[in-house]
């Protein structure tokens, strides 16, 4: 069942066409992962799911309801499905780690503060960062508040997660425990996710399909399996860039097999 | 919704295209400043819910006992230079003792509401724009936003508040050390004594004055507010972004504090 759809999507941003028609569906209970290089327009793609930019042209879908002309009462029921990390964390300053990871929690649900603060420990505590909690995210490291972001952005247990890149700016170890929590949470709690990154590792790890935006489209969607064999000039330039593959080698095997 | 997209306009043909264009942008900008202004003070009503509170004192803290150093100075010297100018006026009348009046008169009237406005636009007004335009630009505002925390709630209202509370207030201070710094220079350079420059100055300010002028400040205070969300909020690229809606936000509440300042004398005084 598709969650999210894109109908036609275009979008122009500083005079330049940025999304060009792009067509998109995400199933219910998957993780998508979404590749291209940078400035391909992935954070783009992401903000159209979430109403932070309207598209020019075309309807985005969520479940039923279509994002891109809802607004008031009806926008905010289709955001509380979600959460969301932001590529720069986007971290609250004057608010401690363990604030900023209880705030949706005190300012939207009637818990009392011991429980929010309770329950934003546990998942601080998940992430590896108990230590920093009464911290302020200016003296985090990148990667560090990239983690809160991500405690935040589940806090809710949204229906929806959106990740925009989750492991950048983390050494491997953390970001496998990154991408170990997002398919713990697909599978125990059938979270539904979509995640940008760069890091064709941990998306080929993670991911039931992956997906290739290029010049405001998407030019391949496949499992990843099929996706190291795909024969898409671009998707085999991101394979060669990140030694998955060889230049050539595809043919050698290729003359094997007949 | 407080996020918006970067608007792009193809590059104007002439002056002209970009000069009407200027004034339209302006008064879209002003329009939605007042939109949001007025979503603030739907929002008052909340200001002493768990949510809200604790940011409106710590605001308020902020706004009033923070800036207090600087107005000490400021009303203090501007009361002894304005004593010090209409003294030596006076004098040659021999009318020096009318100086309590002068300048007590003066400052509650105009200069004291004026000047705290100033240093306020000037510090408060210039750190909240920095403030919400860091966030803006930083997606936080979006954050905010994704997760149904209503920015103007969170933000504008609380700073609203603090403002229009701690204006009238600070004016009050400013007038107060104003007329002693003018008692002060009138007891040392022109021989008026402390009592004849107070049952002078008592003589001649009345309630309206004093009323006037606090409600001068408020609508200061609350000018201040409305430019310096409005400029935070629409920061765009970065840094540099930032810095000029500080740069606006100083610059365009001094201009309308300047106008309102005139407009509201204009009603009260004629
Ligand atoms: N607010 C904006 N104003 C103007 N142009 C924008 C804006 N946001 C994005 N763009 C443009 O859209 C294009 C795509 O940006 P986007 O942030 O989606 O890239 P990205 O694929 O996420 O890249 P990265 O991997 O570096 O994060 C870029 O060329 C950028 O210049
Ligand atoms: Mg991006």
């Amino acid at each position: 069942m598709s969650l999210i759809r894109f109908e036609r999507v275009s979008k122009r941003l500083g005079g330049r066409t940025v999304l060009d028609g792009l067509d998109l569906t995400v199933q219910k209970g998957e993780t998508f992962a979404l590749l291209g290089s940078s400035g391909s327009g992935k954070s783009v793609t992401l903000k159209h799911i979430i109403r932070l930019m309207t598209p020019d042209e075309g309807r985005v879908w969520v479940g039923g309801d279509c994002v891109s002309e809802a607004r008031g009462r009806e926008l905010e029921r289709i955001r509380r499905r979600f959460g969301v990390l932001f590529q720069n964390a986007a971290l609250l300053q004057w608010l401690t780690v363990e604030q900023n990871v209880a705030l949706p929690l005190l300012e939207k649900t009637p818990l009392s503060e011991a429980e929010a603060f309770a329950r934003a420990r546990e998942r601080l505590a998940a992430l590896g960062l108990e230590d920093a909690r009464n911290k302020y995210p200016a003296d985090l490291s990148g990667g560090m508040q990239k983690r809160v972001g991500l405690a935040r952005a589940i806090i809710m247990d949204p229906e929806i997660i959106l990740y925009d890149e989750p492991t950048s700016g983390l050494d491997p170890v953390t970001s496998r425990t990154i991408d170990r929590l997002i398919e713990d949470l697909r599978q125990r709690l059938g979270v539904t996710s979509v995640v940008v990154t760069h890091d064709l590792h941990s998306a080929l790890a993670i991911a039931t399909r992956i997906g290739v935006i290029h010049q405001g489209r998407i030019v391949e969607i496949a499992a990843p399996r099929d996706f190291i064999r795909s024969r898409n000039e671009i998707v085999r330039d991101f394979l060669e860039a990140q030694y998955i593959t060889r230049r050539g080698a595809w043919e050698e095997s290729d003359r094997h097999e007949t | 919704m407080i996020t918006r997209e970067p608007d792009y306009f193809e590059p104007p043909l002439n002056p002209f295209g970009q000069f009407g264009r200027k004034i339209l942008l302006s008064c879209r900008g002003a329009g939605r400043a007042l939109l949001t202004l007025a979503e603030a003070i739907v929002f008052v009503r909340f200001m002493f819910s768990r949510r809200n509170r604790h940011e409106v004192v710590y605001q308020m803290f902020v706004t009033g006992i923070k800036s207090l150093g600087v107005i000490t100075v400021v009303g203090l010297f501007t009361g002894m230079i304005l004593a010090l100018q209409t003294g030596l006026e006076l004098r040659r009348f021999g009318q020096e003792v009318n100086i309590g009046t002068a300048v007590t008169v003066s400052l509650v009237r105009e200069m004291g509401p004026f000047m705290t406005a100033l240093i306020i636009a000037a510090s408060v007004g210039s750190a909240i724009a920095a403030q919400l335009g860091t966030m803006t630009v930083s997606d936080e505002i979006a954050a905010l936003e994704v997760m149904s925390i209503n920015p103007v709630r969170m933000l504008v209202m609380p700073r609203l508040v603090a403002l229009a509370v701690m204006m009238p207030i600070l004016a009050v201070y400013t007038n107060v050390l104003g007329s002693t710094g003018g008692a002060l220079v009138g007891w040392t350079q022109l021989g008026v004594s402390l009592r004849a420059y107070y049952d002078n100055a008592i003589q001649y300010v009345t309630n309206k004055d004093l009323y006037v002028g606090l409600f001068k400040s408020v609508v200061f205070g609350i000018i201040i507010n409305t430019v310096a969300c409005h400029q935070g909020f629409s920061a765009t690229e970065g840094a540099v972004g930032v810095g000029q809606a500080t740069r606006r936000t100083v610059i365009i509440s001094f201009l309308t504090i300047l106008v309102c300042g005139y407009i509201i004398t204009r009603l009260f005084y004629s």
